[in-house]
């Protein structure tokens, strides 16, 4: 076992504390009896039962997971899909071109694609609120999901589908019955990614959405504008909670996964 | 068992002038851009032969094996199975089943699941489906691992499960692209018999891709040597490795030494060539190059005998040399003998007995010697 150093010490101290001390005051003063969010006043529960009767934060809530879950399905099905053309068709014209655009929105800033959307909304007169911030998060989350869908089948063994084709399986056939199960996990990831990268867009939202469709961030900001409340702190602390809930579940599954092949592979060749 | 090996004897439906062959592949040439891949290729297969493509990494042979299997179209020429063009056939409509290289196992599903799977595609009843799956454990001795997944399973295993799925929906022809490659030595040797074996029993047309010469031999009625993208011979295992018909195949297949020469008489079967190495062999030859043609003479080592003694046909078919390496391999010991003019030649004996007593050592003067029929005239 490697001594413990003053030195790492230090720097796991720090590099924590750096990343979750304020998550942590963020946790603390949810739970802060008085009103003012500085003032330690004793331990409460009230701001969290306040926010059941806070209509408007609840409907944003609302709003953002259906958000989330429209744009993220969307995304990964238009996701899944470039990423196969990008990978199989390798030398259609324009393929540089192609790519370069799916890959555009991960770099370009999210104002102009929010400004930009904008503009397109007004000019084709279509009405912004929830068809319009969903399109908009369908549009910035795809190119995520094609990037994690596109490395998993980088290292897709083709072969496999040609064994379906062999035995007798359409092309159709081959995509439903080896391809999606094999690549899934990496369908279900972008998906993941998707719903969060959509759950927690503030700026792209701020431009696409219109009136009766504000999301939980754009309401969490605008009401922090006007003083951070301590119910702002309850909402966020329930946020992360569900956040760390995902996080822990995801890599507890992965990991016991892991652990179970590896097992297999020393059982397969114990015989 | 015994009946199969005599049938095998007696099979040669290449030799019958009036058999039709199952796959006749005509003048198929397969181009990628400029690469040619396989070069006006024409090649007979018969029905029940385990036939081998032989060739060195890039011959064009599994270029050969995907145009049979439909994952390539070829640029021109024709294959006919069974008397039926397969000219833009999809894979999944033809009668032929492949094994992969890398097994190409479905890794999310169950070995029943695996060997199912083509017979699903078929829309075969249910029943029929787990009746034909057993039935395939059975023949590959997996019925323990059924409702394992590909990665529960040893190399060999996986090997037979890819074997199974592809023997599942009886197709006519059974493709095998390296089929042994990934085992090791020791399973790689017992596999062969038992595809030998599987192989008369269903009474299947094989046809193998494989770059392994022994396995080739080993398990083939015929093989097809490659190179460049054309067949460069065609023949029975013994008559390649016997009767070579080129420089290549003879270096190609097994070890060989090689005398280059001139042909200096010709008479009553035999011929006579000068080599340049100083001496003379005369061997058996039904068609013999002219006199003063340029000629090689190809001997296997195991045709070589050693000696400390001068042969009886000494200076024909003899030459003396010095022992230069010995390689002791158990079963046989192969001797590096340096000539007079410095060129090394390979000799191998077998260790018929255990212990001899004056073995032959480092450096000794030896004579090498052959007998008329023990090595071939090579023309080109």
């Amino acid at each position: 076992m490697q001594r413990w150093s003053r030195f790492n010490i230090a720097s796991i101290v720090l590099g924590f504390a750096f990343l979750y001390l304020p998550i942590v005051l963020l946790v603390i003063f949810s739970f802060n009896e008085s009103k003012l969010v500085t003032v330690w006043a004793g331990f409460s529960t009230k701001w969290y039962v306040q926010l059941l009767h806070n209509q408007a934060l609840l409907d944003a809530a609302w709003v953002t997971v259906r958000v989330g879950l429209i744009s993220a399905t969307v995304a990964t099905v238009l996701g899944t899909m470039a990423a196969l053309a990008m990978t199989r068709y390798t030398r259609f014209r324009g393929r540089m071109l192609f790519s370069g655009m799916i890959y555009a929105p991960l770099v370009m800033p999210e104002v102009i694609t929010g400004l930009s959307m904008l503009l397109l909304f007004v000019a084709i007169g279509f009405d912004r609120g929830f068809w319009t911030l969903t399109l908009a998060h369908i549009t910035f989350t795809m190119c995520f999901v094609a990037v994690v869908v596109q490395s998993r089948l980088l290292s897709f063994d083709r072969s496999i589908e040609e064994a379906a084709m062999d035995l007798g399986a359409t092309p159709v056939a081959t995509f439903l019955q080896v391809t999606l199960p094999v690549i899934a996990p990496a369908v279900f990831s972008g998906w993941v990614l998707a719903f969060t990268l959509s759950l927690d867009d503030l700026v792209i939202s701020s431009f696409t959405s219109g009136p009766g469709a504000t999301t939980l961030p754009m309401r969490i900001y605008s009401q922090v504008r006007l003083g951070v409340t301590p119910e702002i702190n309850a909402v966020c602390t329930i946020l992360i909670g569900i956040v760390a809930i995902g996080v822990l579940i995801a890599s507890v599954v992965s990991r016991s996964r892991e652990i179970q092949r590896i097992k297999d592979e020393q059982a397969a060749f114990a015989h | 068992m015994k009946s199969l090996g005599s049938i095998r004897r007696s099979f040669a439906p290449w030799a019958d002038p009036k058999s039709v062959p199952f796959i006749a592949v005509k003048n198929v040439t397969k181009k990628f851009g400029d690469f040619v891949a396989v070069d006006d290729l024409s090649l007979n297969i018969y029905p029940r032969e385990f036939f081998a493509l032989l060739g060195a990494s890039g011959c064009g042979k599994s270029t050969l094996l995907r145009m049979l299997a439909g994952f390539e179209q070829p640029t021109s020429g024709e294959i006919i199975l069974d008397g039926q063009s397969l000219a833009g056939i999809p894979p999944y409509k033809r009668p032929v089943n492949m094994m992969f290289q890398s097994y190409a196992l479905f890794p999310h599903m169950t070995v029943e699941n695996n060997i199912a799977f083509g017979l699903k595609q078929d829309g075969m009843p249910k029943a029929d489906i787990a009746e034909r799956v057993d039935q395939m454990l059975k023949l590959v001795k997996l019925d323990k691992f059924s409702k394992r997944k590909p990665h529960q399973l040893s190399g060999g295993q996986r090997q037979r499960v890819a074997l199974a799925r592809s023997l599942a929906k009886r197709p006519k022809v059974l493709l095998l692209d390296e089929p042994l490659g990934a085992l090791d030595k020791k399973l790689r040797e017992e596999t062969q018999f038992e595809l030998m074996d599987l192989q008369q029993e269903l009474g299947l047309t094989f046809v193998v891709v494989t770059h392994d010469q022994e396995e080739a031999m080993t398990m083939a009625d015929r093989i097809a040597v490659m190179a460049h993208g054309k067949v460069v011979q065609v023949a029975t295992p013994p008559e390649i490795y016997e009767a070579p018909n080129s420089r290549f195949v003879a270096d190609f297949i097994g070890d060989v030494n090689i005398f280059d020469g001139t042909v200096s008489s010709v008479g009553n079967g035999t011929v006579e060539i000068a080599t340049e190495t100083g001496f003379t062999v005369r061997v058996a030859s039904s068609e013999p190059p002219a006199v003063g043609a340029k000629a090689g003479f190809a001997v296997r080592p195991e045709k070589i005998r050693v000696g400390r003694d001068r042969p009886a046909c000494a200076p024909l078919n003899a030459a003396q040399g010095e022992i230069w390496d010995i390689g002791y391999l158990g079963d046989m010991t192969v001797f590096h003998v340096k000539l007079k003019d410095g060129k090394v030649i390979k000799a191998s004996s077998l260790n018929a007995v255990r212990a001899v007593e004056d073995p032959l050592g480092y450096d000794q003067e030896v004579w090498i010697s052959f007998d008329e029929n023990a090595g071939v005239v090579l023309k080109d």
